[in-house]
């Protein structure tokens, strides 16, 4: 260990403030660097697996009959109007 | 009836792409009135003091020749590829790299040409030492072949784009920037009082450089912005 | 050594294989950044000219290293799908470039730091400095070549190109820079290159040198698994893979 103690590593004589807020950006930067794409990876993954459990299910479960039933009153609406 | 050769059907489609942009006289027009618009904000920025524009007046010159070849960039594909002749000059039994040549070519003509023969006259509107003129032209004649072919390869990338216009930028002004030193520094040497022809030599070699390669990356980008 | 070639190009076993590599890689690389960072911070003498802020180097010097390098993996990934039409080439085109990227904005903001205490700028206009500005923008022009076509397939071999037209001109760019700089050269700034420095500071350096290899190797490879995934939303492994 260079220094004496934690206050004169913080000052680093008079150099602290730049030693640190480099050290401290570029952490900042690498650590963003990892946590996207492995926040990203398991958004894909989340996304995937909805999207298939979604189109796996048969015609006639809840989803298809909503968007037919929507689709259909649009539908019934634009003779009217 | 047989296909015109290489070399025939290159001097064609030369003399088509300069009767195609003489017919639209205005588009040829725009990036000269641009030259001369911002060499006039200069002295307006700078203050109007003769010596200081004159110590300014290699860089300024050349940055706006620069930019004004940047604008005339994104034209040198968009109404060929939005009217289908591109697709039709891809199909061409004769080789891309001629074709482009000479597409690149009729543009250098009617921008860049044109370019370095009225930078005397701003020149002198800048104070620019009169032994100087010859060497700026020289260099404009030489840097601005270099910037066509350079900006033909990020024309050839976007023309299959909507929104290309400032993206083309972003893409070649980094490969302008040896230009701009070396064309620049020609300049500047003659004021110095040192020879310029080393840097002109410089500006012919990347010339010749840009004349074998450019012509390649402008095939590959066309090929690749047909096919999406 | 073609099977292998062959293989880079399958999705599944990439996407197998990229997975257990990070599983040891990941770890390895954390602990090499953090114990070469605390090496630097703490277990090194100062610099006897530049004191205490000549620590910045632990990070300035292997951002820079990495960051060209990383220009030169993103071309190789673009000549390779090129000719060989590899998708997963393009996968890794798009992966190095803001990998690249924000390495470079590292290297530049470190060295702006180091700057001001030791020539009392934030910037100056330096050929290396210069040079890796410009290296930022062909990174940032690559990444905004890529979202700007709607087709990413189309938009892989674009990227290609440029990195391609990229890698021929950085030596010109390089060259050209160094040249312009030495014309122009203000005498009150003296460039020292680090020629002599002294093992006990250079054994971290090394080690975080090697990290930041193995940061990028880690990143690019989380962001080819997450353009893999994408790319193959719709086949049967990634089906299995999500449990359906």
């Amino acid at each position: 260990m260079y220094f004496d103690s934690f206050q004169a590593a913080m000052a680093m004589d008079g150099h602290g403030v730049f030693v640190w807020s480099a050290y401290g950006i570029s952490v900042l930067v690498l650590a963003l660097l990892l946590l996207r794409p492995w926040r990203q990876e398991r958004r894909v993954l989340r996304e995937l697996a909805t999207q298939w459990k979604r189109s796996n299910q048969p015609p006639r479960g809840t989803n298809h009959s909503q968007a037919n039933s929507g689709l259909s009153r649009e539908g019934s609406d634009a003779p009217g109007s | 009836m047989t296909a015109p050769g290489m070399l025939a059907f290159s001097g064609r489609l030369l003399r088509r792409q300069v009767v195609l942009s003489l017919r639209r006289p205005v588009e040829i027009a725009n990036p000269l009135l641009f030259f001369a618009m911002v060499v006039a904000l200069f002295p307006l920025g700078l203050g109007p003091a003769p010596a200081t524009l004159a110590s300014f007046a290699p860089g300024l010159l050349w940055i706006v020749a620069l930019l004004a070849n940047l604008l005339s960039a994104d034209t040198l594909f968009r109404s060929d590829f939005e009217d289908g002749s591109l697709e039709q000059l891809l199909l061409a039994p004769q080789p891309l790299y001629t074709s482009v040549l000479s597409c690149v070519l009729a543009q250098w003509l009617v921008s860049g040409l044109l370019l370095a023969l009225l930078s005397p006259l701003f020149a002198v509107m800048l104070n620019l030492q009169p032994e100087a003129i010859p060497v700026l032209l020289l260099s404009l004649l030489l840097g601005t072949a270099v910037l066509s072919l350079v900006g033909g390869i990020g024309a050839a990338l976007t023309v299959g784009l909507k929104r290309g216009g400032m993206l083309i930028a972003l893409l070649i002004l980094p490969f302008y920037m040896p230009v701009l030193i070396f064309g620049s520094a020609a300049v500047q040497a003659v004021i110095t009082g040192v020879p310029a022809t080393p840097h002109l030599a410089i500006l012919a070699a990347m010339l010749c450089f840009a004349l074998a390669l450019a012509p390649l990356a402008m095939a590959a980008g066309l090929r690749i912005s047909i096919d999406a | 050594m073609w099977s292998f070639f062959h293989k880079l190009g399958s999705p599944p076993w990439l996407y197998r294989i990229s997975g257990s590599i990070l599983r040891w890689l990941l770890p390895l690389t954390l602990l090499g950044l953090a114990l070469g960072m605390t090496w630097g911070l703490f277990f090194t003498a100062p610099d006897f000219r530049q004191g205490n802020s000549y620590r910045i180097i632990y990070i300035h010097v292997p951002a820079a290293v990495v960051a060209l390098a990383g220009y030169y993996v993103m071309a190789t990934a673009g000549a390779v799908s090129l000719i060989w039409k590899m998708k997963m080439a393009d996968v890794a085109l798009r992966a190095a470039a803001p990998v690249g990227a924000a390495l470079t904005f590292v290297a530049l903001l470190t060295g702006a730091i180091w700057g001001k205490p030791t020539w009392g700028t934030w910037w100056v206009w330096d050929a290396r400095i210069t040079s890796m500005l410009i290296l930022l923008f062909l990174y940032l022009g690559v990444i905004a070549l890529y979202e700007a076509y709607d087709n990413k397939e189309a938009a892989g071999k674009a990227c290609a190109v440029l990195s391609l037209v990229g890698t021929v001109n950085i030596p010109i760019i390089y060259k050209s820079v160094d040249w312009w700089y030495s014309l122009h050269q203000p005498a009150s700034i003296k460039f020292t290159g680090p020629s002599s420095i002294d093992p006990s500071m250079l054994y971290p350096l090394l080690l975080l040198i090697i990290s930041f290899y193995a940061l990028f190797t880690c990143c690019l490879l989380m962001n080819m698994r997450v353009g893999i995934l994408q790319r193959e939303a719709r086949t049967k492994w990634v089906r299995k893979l999500v449990g359906l």
